[in-house]
């Protein structure tokens, strides 16, 4: 430290511009989204059009949703890996059991899986204190497991969607895709849920310190498992509205958004180790790597050296992201 | 002055943001002296140590060691220039044993291991996690771990806040003596009698700016005060009822009635009742099995043997949960137990108001920033950095734990040496507060490292010595030198020595 020729009350500019990243976490990203769109729109000029939008918030949203799922668990330092096989049964029974019932019931036959999932999940990380990420990779795995079963007993009556999801998936109405019907609501709720409700309060709190929530009267279990039943759910719901978006059911639909969910949430700003995040920086990260996948394709590269791209951006974005947050 | 100073900054200032954590700080410490560095909760203390030890940069300021111009922007560089710090919160990695924590510091273990034994803790197994290390004892090996790089300045920030008088001593009485051999020390406490008993000069501190430099004399203490808080503020017994001692004190029914209790190894045989509308301290050295009654009284460990009555009640506690819905309130000796850091102040306080599954559901925002802003006002809480509480200063998130159950309407608070870190202002508020809870009706188990504060709080002092209750003293007798006596297990008519900080009025020289 030498005599410093600044006088504390100007501080330099380049250290209020962080100061100010630092309490507007959200602007930096939204800065990066607009570049990227101005670099697609460079890269192939008159791309950006509402049509496009359109299609890219119908391709985000999925993305956002499941996301949403990782948003909510990292509060607490957890993850919920088996976001995808909630998703992918849900998507693969409603479009079999379409066939035979309605599609009221079968959607709520559909989210069965996801709500026992969910109570597995639970009750392994909240009572038997499995690690998150292992707990969550193994319910995962024996569900796809017993979606394999269920394929036998179904393959020949073939799969039928239920109009209304498709019209949701895929419709746009005015501009708007239909899926924000959907969306809105659940954004808001979710929102709502971490700023504005005791629920909410105590993930931030046990993420940060599980030992003080409970001095505090909080019990460890009731939450989490309330927390992986939510997020279980919220999958489910998700896998209903993708099979309307993509329409063929597999039994790995949703299992490739599982990471770019994870990474999502990280670039909004959520913190893994927990106490830290918003929702609002989770959807704007999911923007961001949707958009981002759209550039690496017009781009047209050999797929391996497309993956290659996308993770060393992910990972400089989350870096760079960290550093200009951080304030020291 | 004729002698070369050993260490000399002017002008530091530290801004974060809107915060002004520093503004115009300095400091002035000469080759062999115990300087005191004192000012309220969040004067700037923490921060001036922290930039004199490279651990945070400053805005402005320079910094002159031995006279010549230092460039401190690391730690590392810091402890070439000579400065070693041992800083308000516990640092070893709680992850890691003792050792390990020791390997990654570079200290040098054999004198490490001297100084613990010279410090008072002979029997630590350094392979121990540091996690399961007690609070006290932690903060003892952070000494012993700046001793051993034999720095030419050490700077203690609260380093005997968690101590109660055995440990303190022995600290007070190793950095006597290493001033004696020419090096210096900074040391920043709340406590006057340690500061009488071993500095030679304070500066003092006022919102981030240097106030004023004293010699330590006697009765200097009102004097400092005034320049820390701008004000005067008076030591008044809360406690004292004499008169009517026999209606008020006692006449309130049993609330807590705690019979044969024994938790673990260290908690053998304790019985005592307390009372609505009483405040009970609690004084013991440290080891002495208090940890583990209020750990147990707060249901967050389960006893081995024993009874808890609650209101004439049998009382079994699984969880501090079933403890909470009694109403009685724990505030942990360790604010990192209590505090979620990365919250706001806000959030912190009401953390009670959402634990309990009935009330997961909207929060009602007006009537919750009421409450909490009330238990604000209540405890003095400087917000300014209120949107994550580890920005607050030591002191400021020691009050936030406290808050949070004034908030919360506790109707029995287990106070865990509560004052640790809080200045001599908002003690008395504490004090006071303490002392209204008792008149509603409240009660208060109120542990102190601080044998002072017995009499200025509490309406009796449980003792408590190899796990078990020696004696429990009327308050009118619970003066500093009657509690150690008791505190080693003295009887209360011998006269043996007990020590500097039992003698607050003592000149510093007068130490054994
Ligand atoms: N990272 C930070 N962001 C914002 N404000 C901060 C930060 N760190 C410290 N402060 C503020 O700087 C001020 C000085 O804090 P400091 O810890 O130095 O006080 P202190 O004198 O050590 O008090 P105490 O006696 O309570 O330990 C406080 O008001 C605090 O809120
Ligand atoms: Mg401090």
């Amino acid at each position: 430290m030498s005599i410093s020729t600044a006088l504390p009350e100007q501080a330099p500019l380049g250290r209020r511009i962080k100061r100010f990243m630092s309490d507007y976490p959200l602007v930096p990203l939204l800065i990066l989204l607009v570049l990227l769109v101005l670099v697609l729109q460079m890269l192939s000029p008159g791309i950006v059009n509402q049509r496009w939008i359109a299609n890219t918030i119908k391709f985000a949203i999925p993305l956002a949703l499941l996301a949403g799922c990782q948003t909510m668990t990292m509060l607490t330092g957890g993850i919920d890996l088996s976001v995808g096989t909630a998703a992918t049964m849900a998507a693969f029974i409603v479009a079999t059991q379409g066939v035979m019932y309605d599609a009221p019931t079968a959607m709520m036959i559909a989210l069965i899986p996801a709500v026992i999932i969910g109570f597995a999940n639970g009750i392994g990380v909240g009572v038997f204190r499995v690690h998150p990420l292992i707990m969550t990779l193994g319910t995962s795995l024996i569900g796809i497991g017993c979606l394999q079963v269920y394929q036998r007993t179904v393959i020949a009556s073939g799969a039928k969607v239920p109009e209304f999801l498709i019209w949701l998936g895929t419709g746009v109405t005015g501009g708007f895709p239909n899926a924000l019907l959907l969306f809105v609501p659940v954004a808001a709720l979710l929102l709502f849920i971490q700023k504005r409700t005791g629920f909410g309060r105590l993930l931030y709190a046990i993420g940060d310190n599980e030992r003080a929530t409970r001095l505090a009267g909080v019990k460890y279990w009731q939450v989490i498992l309330a927390l992986y039943m939510l997020s279980s759910i919220l999958a489910g719901i998700m896998g209903l509205l993708y099979i309307g978006l993509i329409k063929a059911p597999s039994l790995s639909l949703a299992e490739p958004l599982v990471l770019p969910s994870v990474a999502a949430a990280v670039i909004g700003g959520t913190s893994i180790f927990g106490g830290r995040g918003s929702y609002t920086g989770t959807i704007v990260g999911a923007l961001i790597l949707t958009v981002l996948t759209t550039l690496l394709t017009i781009l047209q590269m050999p797929e391996g050296a497309r993956r290659m791209l996308f993770g060393a951006i992910v990972l400089l974005v989350t870096a760079a992201y960290l550093r200009i947050i951080e304030d020291r | 002055m004729a002698e070369q100073p050993l260490l000399e900054a002017t002008g530091v200032a530290k801004r974060y943001g809107a915060v002004s954590a520093l503004k115009n700080a300095s400091l002035t410490v000469l080759p062999g002296e115990v300087h005191a560095l004192m000012g309220a909760n969040g004067a700037g203390k923490s921060t001036l140590v922290k930039i004199l030890t490279g651990a945070i940069s400053s805005n402005a300021g320079r910094i002159l060691v031995r006279g010549q111009e230092r460039d401190i922007r690391s730690p590392a560089k810091a402890r070439l220039a000579g400065l070693v710090p041992v800083y308000q919160e516990p640092s070893l990695i709680p992850d890691l044993d003792v050792l390990s924590n020791l390997r990654l510091t570079r200290t040098p273990v054999e004198p490490f291991r001297e100084w613990i034994k010279e410090l008072g803790v002979p029997d630590l197994d350094l392979r121990e996690l540091a996690r399961d290390v007690p609070l006290a004892i932690q903060r003892v090996l952070d000494l012993a771990r700046a001793l051993a790089v034999e720095p030419d300045v050490m700077l203690l920030d609260e380093m005997t806040a968690a101590l109660p008088a055995n440990l303190a001593e022995r600290v007070l009485d190793v950095v006597k003596r290493q001033s004696q051999t020419g090096r210096s020390v900074i040391f920043i406490s709340h406590r006057f009698v340690e500061i009488a008993a071993l500095c030679d000069r304070a500066t003092v501190l006022r919102d981030g700016e240097t106030v004023g430099v004293v010699d330590i004399a006697p009765g200097i203490e009102e004097r400092i005060v005034e320049l820390m808080l701008g004000a005067k503020v008076e030591k008044k017994r809360v406690a004292l009822k004499e008169a009517n001692e026999e209606l008020a004190g006692h006449a309130g029914s049993t609330r807590i009635a705690v019979r044969n209790l024994k938790v673990g190894t260290k908690l053998h045989d304790v019985s005592f009742d307390l009372k609505d509308g009483e405040v009970a301290g609690v004084v013991a050295l440290e080891g002495q099995g208090q940890d583990e009654l209020f750990a147990a009284l707060a249901g967050s460990i389960r006893p081995d043997g024993g009874t808890i009555e609650v209101d004439g009640k049998p009382a079994q506690f699984h969880h501090p949960v079933d403890a909470v819905e009694q109403g009685i309130a724990y505030v942990p000796g360790d604010r990192t137990e209590a505090l979620a850091m990365q919250q706001s102040v806000r959030e912190n306080i009401a953390l009670p108001f959402s634990a309990a599954f009935r009330n997961w559901g909207p929060i009602r925002m007006a009537r919750e920033g009421a409450t909490v802003q009330n238990a604000i006002e209540r405890l003095q809480i400087d917000t300014r950095a209120q949107r994550e509480v580890q920005r607050l200063s030591g002191g400021n998130q020691q009050k936030v734990t406290i808050a949070r159950w004034i908030a919360a309407d506790a109707r029995t608070l287990l106070c865990f040496d509560p004052t640790r870190g809080i200045d001599v202002g908002t003690k008395q508020e504490i004090y006071k507060l303490l002392r209204q809870l008792a008149e509603q009706g409240k009660s208060v188990l109120f542990y102190t490292s601080e044998l002072e504060e017995v009499q200025l709080v509490c309406d009796r002092a449980i003792v408590i010595f190899g796990g078990k209750v020696v004696d429990i003293l009327p308050v009118q007798i619970a003066d500093e030198a009657a509690l150690t006596r008791a505190a080693y297990g003295l009887s209360r008519d011998s006269k043996a020595e007990v020590g500097v900080l039992a003698e607050p009025h003592s000149a510093p020289e007068a130490h054994p």
